[in-house]
């Protein structure tokens, strides 16, 4: 198909109808509306099912209870909203029910602002609902990527009886870039095994989170384990540029990947050998890659629109082998690309020293500028 | 001599829909027979087969153990938002939630309310017993006023506590709405009652006239901290007074039916 | 080849839209691009801006700090992004709106009466593309060909009965701008 012109949030709903999305459920917030309102047209001229939910929480649940039957199911939010579908993850990912979530992540905490962020990376990564379980985090940094991902998100949610988490922000939610879809796809539900839709001829089944008996628990919380080190193994997504033989690797995903690739172009053109690495999926990390290149260059710089979440993924990886530097913005500020470059200009430049929390010397930095 | 074991003398055995498991409710609890009652209708409707429960948090968080159909168990409060999600996905089957009133009419108001409001096409059993029961009988939204719970020690205050909130009369405002009654399970005469009104409410949903709600009003004993016998009859002279048993919503189609 | 345009005004001046079509010709002639927009509250009623990048290779950054290349459909607008411009870039300033001659003389900027001129054609809200047009005048990445095409290309059929005058503010923008450009000292 022909490339075009496409809204992130509208790209990320068409994406999701053409992979075969049978029911979403949402409730509008600023920066991911125009998901919803997509949504609310195409699903019911394709006889499928969109619901306006009265509430986040209310959309997660009806999610969850879309997901018991095996159908492919979604909901897209924003950071607050977000937090408020926290407990039906936790849920969902107890009962081990495939479901696909998009956060178009706005600046926070709190009612924060609409302007795009990356402030959710822990809660989604690290943290999130109650319990001991771990979604695929997924961060597009264009149109194209996240259609893309979007389509990969519904297999692998299927395949490993996951929560498959798209985290984009304001940024991609709004920019329009040329992009192609997918060829639309048939619905078709597979017979699931472990699906609920009526007992018809066979044994009941129950889908429940419950596992009143410690140990019984501890075997689900184990057999949660062994399917998210099959994904470790297997599903580890990243994108290098530059990389072969650079002596400065930036790491930064979704956004702030991209604004880097823009300062990292700029300081290759004057001859520094910095190069670029960009987490696609934020879990599994790509723990193995860093470490490679920490046995070979001579110092990262991590760039956030955060203070430093992704940051200690980055740091477990290098162990202090070479100096990891950081550079954030907060609050829904975008970085533009000269502030980047001022960055490789610095660390190309000083010495540079292995120190315990890269975020102290930043914190200074970044105060001087902003006050 | 009589021989009991043919089928002309039998007058009780267990529904197919009930499974042989034991329930673990308390001595003279009427979760037991708000199940059985359910399970009757199911059997004699013939939908078994073709049946999604969704099961809430409170002292009937098990029932998927108790019923021989397919069953999902809610978070606290979710189980309509959840049983939207089913019923729209598989709009041909048969979608129930049962629900305590912590479950539906304090954490779950909004979502009782919005699926009334939709209309959703799902039938909701709503055990009123004016008590938490799970958590070992706290202060409920449907507590009476001036009963003594374990987080209103004096008795529930009116002035700081509020007052008991009357969940039919609220979702039989609601156009969605197809069928919202109150019975009770004290006796006899309103349990035969109660089984009938179930019947109607299942039969709304398969019919496609909107959503069903039947409220029980039912006992506690253990934590209302009397005798079984008693608690059937505080339900009558205390509970039934505060919320009046009837028909707070009948669509004109409901009307029409006949079982 | 990559070259960043931020267009501003006030919301309902087709601030969005002018930078739309400049993103769909460079889509069309192969190009790399991006289009990003101011959102939130300052889209109602205050001032609307966006962001097109175009390029030959991927994009990273959508947002610039410093453009080479703008227009500037308001006073606020022109306060705001005039000192941003870098040196030796383009600025085409609404003069219908704006009541100030400009500031800096390291960079080329044509002043243009675009609210009148779009009225002449018959059509106030033309404004935004009488000041595309004067902005391809200095702009060698898209040629007003690929723009008109873009334009016919995806304009909605219930709009297409507008194409003829949109073309005329195009032009007529163009050909305002090159005769200024002629005028100016080397």
């Amino acid at each position: 198909m022909a490339k075009e012109l496409l809204k992130g949030n509208e790209a990320i709903a068409e994406a999701a109808i053409r992979a075969g999305l049978e029911a979403y459920f949402g409730y509008p917030i600023t920066p991911q509306t125009e998901v919803l309102e997509w949504m609310s047209r195409r699903m019911p001229e394709l006889g499928r099912v969109f619901v306006q939910a009265e509430s986040e929480v209310a959309a997660i649940n009806m999610v969850y209870g879309a997901a018991c039957t095996g159908a492919r199911v979604m909901s897209t939010s924003s950071s607050p909203g977000v937090s408020l579908m926290m407990e039906g993850l936790s849920y969902i990912a107890g009962t081990e029910v495939p479901m696909v979530l998009v956060n178009v992540m706005r600046g926070g905490p709190g009612l924060g602002n609409i302007a795009p962020s990356q402030g959710d990376y822990n809660q989604a990564v690290h943290g999130g609902g109650h319990g001991d379980y771990h979604p695929i985090v997924l961060a597009p940094s264009s149109v194209q990527e996240a259609i893309d991902l979007v389509v990969l998100s519904f297999d692998l949610a299927e395949k490993y009886r996951t929560i498959c988490m798209i985290v984009a922000d304001g940024n991609i939610g709004q920019m329009m870039e040329p992009a192609e879809l997918p060829e639309m796809r048939p619905v078709k539900r597979r017979e699931w095994d472990w699906a609920v839709t009526g007992a018809e001829g066979r044994e009941r089944r129950i889908l429940t989170s419950i596992y009143i008996d410690p140990y019984d628990e501890e075997v689900t919380n184990l057999r949660l384990l062994k399917r998210w080190r099959e994904i470790q193994k297997n599903e580890v997504r990243y994108k290098e540029y530059y990389l072969d033989d650079a002596e400065f690797v930036i790491i930064g995903f979704g956004t702030a990947g991209r604004v880097a690739l823009s300062a990292v172009r700029a300081a290759r053109a004057q001859g520094l050998k910095v190069g670029l690495l960009r987490p696609i999926t934020l879990s599994p990390f790509p723990y193995q890659v860093v470490d490679e290149l920490s046995r070979r260059v001579q110092a990262f710089l991590v760039v956030e629109m955060n203070s430093g979440q992704m940051l200690d993924d980055v740091l477990r990886a290098v162990q202090g082998r070479v100096p990891v530097e950081f550079y954030g913005r907060l609050g829904g500020v975008v970085p533009f690309p000269d502030e980047i470059a001022d960055e490789i200009r610095r660390i190309t430049s000083e010495k540079l020293t292995v120190t315990a929390d890269p975020r102290e010397a930043w914190y200074e930095r970044l105060s001087a500028r902003v006050n | 001599m009589v021989t009991i074991a043919k089928p002309e003398n039998l007058v009780y055995q267990r529904p197919e829909s009930l499974t042989e498991f034991p329930t673990h409710y308390c001595p003279g609890c009427t979760h037991g027979v708000a199940h059985r009652l359910i399970a009757e209708v199911l059997d004699e409707m013939g939908i078994r087969e073709k049946t999604i429960g969704v099961a809430p948090v409170g002292c009937s968080v098990f029932a998927y153990n108790y019923f021989n159909c397919d069953f999902v168990e809610a978070a606290h409060g979710r189980a309509p938002a959840m049983a939207t999600g089913i019923k729209r996905v598989l709009p041909d089957r048969v979608v129930f939630t049962y629900q305590g009133d912590g479950d539906l009419a304090s954490i779950g108001m909004a979502e009782i309310v919005h699926a009334a409001g939709r209309g959703e096409n799902i039938t909701v059993i709503f055990i009123n017993n004016a008590i938490y029961g799970m958590t070992g009988g706290q202060m409920a939204p449907t507590t009476l006023p001036g009963q003594k719970t374990t987080s209103s020690p004096n008795g529930r205050d009116v002035e700081t506590q509020g007052y008991p909130i009357r969940m039919a009369e609220i979702l039989a405002q609601l156009d969605g709405a197809g069928y919202v009654v109150r019975r009770s399970l004290h006796n006899p005469a309103n349990i035969r009652k109660a089984k009938k009104a179930i019947r109607l409410a299942f039969e709304t949903q398969v019919r496609g006239l909107g959503f069903s709600l039947v409220e029980l009003l039912s006992t506690c004993p253990t934590n209302w901290g009397i005798n079984p016998a008693d608690a059937l009859k505080w339900v009558e002279e205390h509970m039934v007074p505060v919320f009046p048993l009837g028909d707070y919503k009948v669509a004109e189609a409901v009307a029409q039916i006949k079982v | 080849m990559q070259k960043e345009i931020i267009i501003a005004g006030f919301g309902g001046q087709g601030v969005l839209f002018a930078g739309q079509v400049l993103a769909y010709a460079a889509m069309d002639s192969g190009k790399e691009v991006t289009w990003i927009p101011s959102y939130g509250p300052e889209m109602r009623g205050g001032t609307a801006n966006c962001t097109v990048v175009i390029a030959d290779e991927e994009i990273g950054s959508p947002l610039v700090r410093r453009p080479p290349a703008a227009i500037v459909l308001n006073l606020p607008s022109f306060d705001k992004y005039e000192p941003l411009i870098q040196p030796g870039g383009v600025l085409v300033v609404n003069s219908s709106m704006v009541d100030r001659p400009a500031q800096r003389d390291d960079i080329t900027t044509i002043f243009i009466p675009a609210n009148e001129m779009a009225e002449e054609i018959g059509d106030r809200r033309l404004l935004n593309m009488v000041a595309v047009g004067a902005l391809l005048a200095m702009l060698p990445e898209l040629t007003m060909e690929q723009v008109k095409a873009a334009l016919k290309a995806h304009l909605p059929q219930r709009h297409q009965h507008l194409l003829k005058n949109n073309f005329e503010a195009l032009d007529r923008g163009f050909e305002y701008a090159r005769k200024a450009l002629a005028q100016m000292p080397a």
